[in-house]
């Protein structure tokens, strides 16, 4: 049985030049996007970090929801989503880094209400100025990265020390209730930063006139089915180069139930959100949209609908697509490039305005994904990837759905 | 249907069950059904069942729901009655979507519902033969089907070998039919058709 992971020579050269090209890409555009055009510089690495940090950021809520329900059948690979929540630090002093800089460096074209001028003769914005304030975005933005970094670490730290404790009733029983406990508190933290403010402040907020309470919910479904597709691509690849023994169709069936689940969950807060607004027709509401389904984003708009509702629905429908290693790592590819582009279509229209070919920020994606290849990859070389102690282990290997 | 000849087996355990559903493969035996307190993980492979496709009739359900759904509000309020409302447009798509999904859900409910019950042969005011008394309450019964190439001594004997006990031979209707249980049903049995 092969326990321990070891990086392929392969794995490491693709994320290093997946690295090489997201560098690339950002010393281009900070020459190509100068004066004007440098919105769009920052509009590219806001989405992509804000992005690529939520989708590893669902693996320590996956870890957490599955936990907290009692569910015994993902602890064959738990480790996985583990791994890929190791790179929620790095992401997050990354996406720190960048909107403190589109803070306190002025860029006003990504969001609008830093500037104190421009405030005091806007009636919203001043209303607004309480919530959408300097010291309170970076308050929360610090506040809410450090506990997400906090929480992970506790969990996975937990995990790696739970290997070598003895195999007993009483150790399995304390085992489960620390989980419970710590997976429980950050719950509370996922849903009061993913599931409310934390998409408000950092992307809601590029349209500060605009409002709308799902937005959160839609953000999180968004980051929620790529964090699952992401964890099916690396079981998938882990499953492929002979590790992971213990996993079969049974667990990735499951995984596919789950990206199928939560793309028509996706779907229906995306609906929800545009059929209030279409429905009540006012205009400081319509506004986001637009230029979105009326203007020039209109193709993105519809291609986004295609992509993460149509095509998961009809390929994952079927029973045997969800149990093929193939198939489900080709949707989860299509989700994760599908979701990417919503992000796209929430940043781009409230920033640089004009729907253009986006090879910077792809090419900024291509960096972040070698990113994560690299820091998951060495993650998952930490540890066994079996977390043999666990009382639930059984359960797993003999799952069956 | 048709009136047809069984061999009853009773066994006591999941565990002498399943080597014997497989024995009764092998030996090539015309396996009718097989009667469980629980539902029992891997008997379906066991009986060589085949996968359903009550899947298939669902998502069939489902188009027709919502197609009914979208034909019949585009056909009120562009052909029938077009009315204005809120200066909506007459086609407006977004607030049929919720209608369209509810429809959707509910032809695909219910008709997966009765198409599972007529699988099933389950029915309010149906009435199926009972092999045994305890065959869905602590007893796994196994039928077998007799036919013209099969001995019912030589299969009670495989049965009881295999660890049934209280091994018998039924004539019985093997499908379902209207009836009520506090009532016999010997006209079944006595009628021309079915002799």
């Amino acid at each position: 049985m092969k326990d321990q992971f070891v990086v392929p020579a392969r794995l490491k050269k693709t994320s290093f030049v997946l690295m090489g090209v997201g560098l690339l890409t950002l010393l281009i555009g900070l020459i190509a996007f100068q004066g004007e055009n440098a919105t769009r510089f920052w509009a590219g690495l806001l989405q992509n970090s804000s992005f690529f940090l939520l989708i590893t950021l669902a693996s320590t809520f996956f870890i957490a929801a599955t936990t907290l329900a009692h569910g015994g059948w993902q602890i064959a690979f738990r480790r996985v989503p583990e791994a890929i929540s190791m790179a929620v630090p790095a992401l997050a002093a990354i996406l720190f880094i960048i909107v403190m800089i589109i803070v306190f460096g002025g860029k006003e074209h990504i969001y609008h209400w830093i500037n104190a001028h421009h405030v005091a003769e806007d009636k919203i914005l001043t209303w607004k100025s309480a919530f959408l304030n300097k010291g309170f975005y970076t308050t929360a933005t610090i506040l809410t990265l450090g506990l997400w970094i906090f929480f992970t670490l506790k969990l996975r730290n937990m995990s790696i020390e739970e290997d070598g404790w003895d195999l007993k009733p009483e150790t399995g029983r304390k085992l489960i209730w620390r989980n419970t406990v710590w997976c429980g508190a950050f719950l509370v933290v996922f849903t009061l930063s993913v599931g409310s403010t934390t998409p408000w402040i950092w992307l809601m907020s590029i349209d500060a006139h605009w409002f709308s309470t799902m937005y959160s919910w839609y953000t999180f479904a968004s980051s929620w089915v790529s964090g699952l597709s992401l964890i099916a691509l690396f079981v998938v690849y882990l499953k492929k180069h002979g590790y992971l023994t213990y996993v079969n169709e049974e667990h990735l069936h499951d995984l596919g139930k789950f990206i199928f689940a939560f793309s028509i969950f996706w779907t229906y807060l995306w609906f929800s959100q545009y059929m209030l607004i279409w429905y009540a027709n006012m205009p400081e509401e319509t506004e986001y949209f637009q230029p979105r389904v009326w203007g020039e984003w209109r193709p993105i708009f519809f291609l986004n609908l295609l992509i993460n509702f149509i095509t998961p629905l009809l390929f994952l429908m079927k029973r045997d697509t969800k149990r093929n290693y193939t198939s489900v790592a080709f949707i989860a590819v299509v989700v994760i490039a599908g979701h990417w582009l919503d992000f796209w279509q929430m940043v781009g229209p409230g920033t640089y305005k004009h729907l253009v070919f986006p090879w910077y920020e792809l090419g900024l994606g291509a960096g972040f994904v070698g990113l994560i290849i690299f820091l998951v990859a060495n993650a998952l070389t930490k540890a066994p990837l079996v977390p043999k102690n666990h009382p639930y282990l059984k359960e797993s290997i003999v799952h069956h759905t | 249907m048709a009136v047809k000849n069984f061999v009853v087996g009773l066994f006591d355990d999941e565990a002498v069950l399943f080597p014997a559903v497989k024995k009764v493969r092998t030996a090539g035996y015309k396996l009718h059904d097989v009667y469980t307190p629980f539902p029992v993980h891997g008997l379906d492979h066991a009986m060589g069942l085949r996968e359903t496709s009550l899947h298939t009739a669902g998502f069939i359900y489902g188009i027709t729901g919502t197609t009914t759904a979208l034909t019949f509000m585009s056909w009120v309020f562009n052909v029938d009655w077009p009315l204005n409302i809120g200066g909506k447009p007459h086609f407006p798509l977004p607030a049929f979507i919720p209608i369209t999904f509810e429809l959707t859900v509910l032809f695909a409910a219910v008709g997966m519902v009765m198409t599972f019950c007529y699988l099933c042969q389950l029915m309010p005011g149906v009435k199926k033969h009972i092999f045994h008394p305890r065959q869905t309450d602590d007893k796994f019964v196994m039928v077998i089907e007799l036919t013209e190439k099969s001995n019912a001594e030589e299969i009670k004997r495989f049965l009881n070998e295999a660890g049934a006990h209280d091994v018998n031979e039924q004539r019985a209707e093997a499908g379902w039919w209207y009836g009520r249980y506090d009532k016999n049903d010997e006209d079944v049995y006595a009628s021309p058709a079915n002799a």
